[in-house]
């Protein structure tokens, strides 16, 4: 396997005529938690979603560029679902599926990967819903719906959701920016120790999350990339003032 | 503080709503007493003759309903099992296949259909629809299979199936474009949510889109179901009017009557004798009860599924 898990080339993406990333490379190593910083409406989203095909849903998106999973593109060696099932998603705003118990919530992945072994379901449940910190909560009722749980357990179900297929790469946007402050550590914690299996690529807006829990940071501004490299450098020693300007917070 | 000059008003707005609430409850109970009053004579004659009985001949003062009501229940019965798909894969095709510009053009003809009065359906049955089927359909049919007697002949080209398949064509617009709303207000992030997870478009309709529509679907086809038993002009210038089925005659192409086309083609003649009449009040009670009992139903499933769904 080699170091890096995702190479990202000269990736740029439109709506329709607007430009919103311009000419973005990137590695993404092995096994690292990266956040990706920057201030509204800079292009974080977009980026991470053009990561795992998302971008393409939206109506008049357009990508060009080279996105690529262990050595193969994304866009032209890979089909959309597969790329999906091998790059996990976190969203913003929790969305269990309201039509689904907190079971059928987390292997929801599996059975459309066609898996319906009962013994290796409850497994994963299990193993995945511990993993979250989730397991002691719900454990005496998995029949719930997944919408009845708090918000903050909501979340931490979405990300036992994603992990349930063990995806190699796993993307968060903004994942606690809904959350209250104890949800929000115990998502960070989880996220120090996803890493021991998958990369994780985590937008922040919140600079002190990504000195908190990230290895490596990256700095978008207005579509481009303008710094990229081991967190505690792009923190202490950044390279460029607006970066610097940034993680000060005297602006965005 | 002007709160005083306030509650005249409140007051006044608060008994206007009340009065037009109650206007409803009443206008209802009026109509349901004044068919229950003018039912009586049939009823205390003939007793349950009007639901069991399979001939009706006003010379013989004979008044069975079944007929009717059966061919009611059938023909919209088979208008639901036909609009529902067909409307379905108009919704899906309209919400999450088909090109966003021909989208107002779908909606458009959708609005249109549901707008034409149904004596304009009846018409273009009566003189399109009904030869082109009969030539088309009907007699090769029963030229291959027609000894089932489901299929049997003759073939009139007026019949059960043709008011089926008006019935159908004029709920179709109705379904369809209440679907088309439902569907596409699931909201986007159970969506993305679902093709993150490696879903295709088809796994996110089935697992995302339909539990969310489900509901609203059903309250659709109820309302469909609603239309397809009131109908009148249309399937009483269309089914023939006839009462072999489905006792003398089983087949689908046989001409029939249902609740409304006999009351609508027998009311005016019926005012000479009271107990003809009577009969015919009493079949609209009858289809009153259907539909009330329906919509009954109709609510508490769609309370329990509510219950279950917890949305």
């Amino acid at each position: 396997m080699s170091e890096n898990k995702l190479k990202v080339e000269s990736l740029s993406a439109w709506f329709y005529e607007k430009q919103v990333l311009n000419q973005v490379s990137l590695d993404f190593p092995d096994k690292k938690v990266i956040a990706i910083i920057g201030p509204s409406g800079c292009g974080k989203t977009t980026f991470i979603r053009c990561l795992n095909r998302m971008h393409e849903l939206t109506p008049g998106a357009k990508v060009k560029g080279r996105v690529v999973l262990d050595g193969k593109d994304i866009y032209t060696e890979m089909d959309a679902m597969e790329v999906r099932r091998k790059i996990g998603m976190v969203f913003q705003k929790p969305n269990p599926f309201p039509n689904m118990s907190i079971y059928d919530n987390v292997v929801a992945g599996l059975k459309l990967m066609g898996i319906r072994d009962k013994n290796l379901l409850d497994k994963v449940v299990e193993s995945k819903l511990r993993e979250v910190g989730l397991w002691d909560e719900v454990s005496d009722d998995l029949k719930r719906s997944g919408a009845q749980l708090s918000g903050g357990q909501q979340q931490r179900l979405c990300i036992a959701r994603a992990l349930a297929t063990d995806p190699e790469v796993l993307l968060m946007d903004e994942p606690t920016s809904s959350l209250d402050p104890s949800s929000t550590a115990k998502i960070e914690s989880l996220v120090r120790v996803l890493k021991n299996h998958a990369t994780v690529i985590i937008i922040t807006h919140n600079v002190q999350q990504a000195a908190r829990v990230s290895d490596y940071t990256a700095f978008l501004y207005l579509g481009d990339l303008i710094e990229f490299g081991e967190t505690k450098k792009v923190f202490e020693s950044p390279k460029n003032p607006l970066t610097e300007k940034y993680v000060t917070g005297r602006f965005g | 503080m002007n709160y005083k000059s306030n509650s005249f008003f409140e007051k006044l707005f608060k008994s206007t709503l009340k009065i037009a609430a109650l206007i409803v409850i009443g206008i209802f109970i009026l109509l349901f007493y004044s068919l229950v009053e003018r039912s009586i004579p049939s009823l205390s004659q003939n007793g349950l003759e009007i639901l069991l009985g399979t001939s009706w001949d006003p010379n013989f003062e004979i008044f069975g309903g079944a007929p009717a009501i059966l061919g009611t229940l059938f023909s919209s019965a088979i208008a639901l099992v036909f609009a529902l798909p067909i409307s379905l894969c108009i919704a899906i095709f309209y919400t999450e296949y088909g090109p966003v510009r021909l989208r107002p053009f779908i909606s458009g003809v959708m609005d249109l259909l549901a707008a034409i009065p149904s004596v304009i359906y009846g018409i273009w049955g009566l003189w399109t629809l009904s030869p082109i089927l009969k030539i088309n359909f009907q007699e090769p049919i029963i030229a291959s299979i027609g000894f089932i007697p489901l299929f049997s002949g003759p073939a009139y080209g007026l019949s059960i199936f043709l008011a089926s398949l008006i019935l159908t064509i004029m709920i179709t617009p109705i379904i369809s474009s209440i679907s088309i709303d439902i569907f596409s207000k699931t909201p986007m992030p159970l969506r993305e949510g679902m093709f993150a997870l490696g879903a295709t478009k088809w796994e996110v309709i089935k697992n995302v889109v339909f539990p969310f529509a489900k509901r609203g679907v059903f309250a659709a086809t109820i309302l469909g179901l609603g239309r397809a038993l009131g109908e009148t002009m249309a399937v009483t210038m269309v089914i023939g009017n006839s009462y072999i089925w489905p006792f003398k005659s089983i087949s689908l192409f046989s001409s029939a009557s249902t609740i409304t086309s006999k009351i609508a083609s027998e009311f005016p003649e019926s005012v000479v004798n009271i107990i003809h009449n009577s009969s015919l009040i009493s079949l609209a009670l009858v289809l009153l009860l259907i539909s009330i009992s329906i919509n009954f139903v109709a609510e508490i499933i769609s309370k329990k599924s509510a219950g279950r769904l917890n949305v």
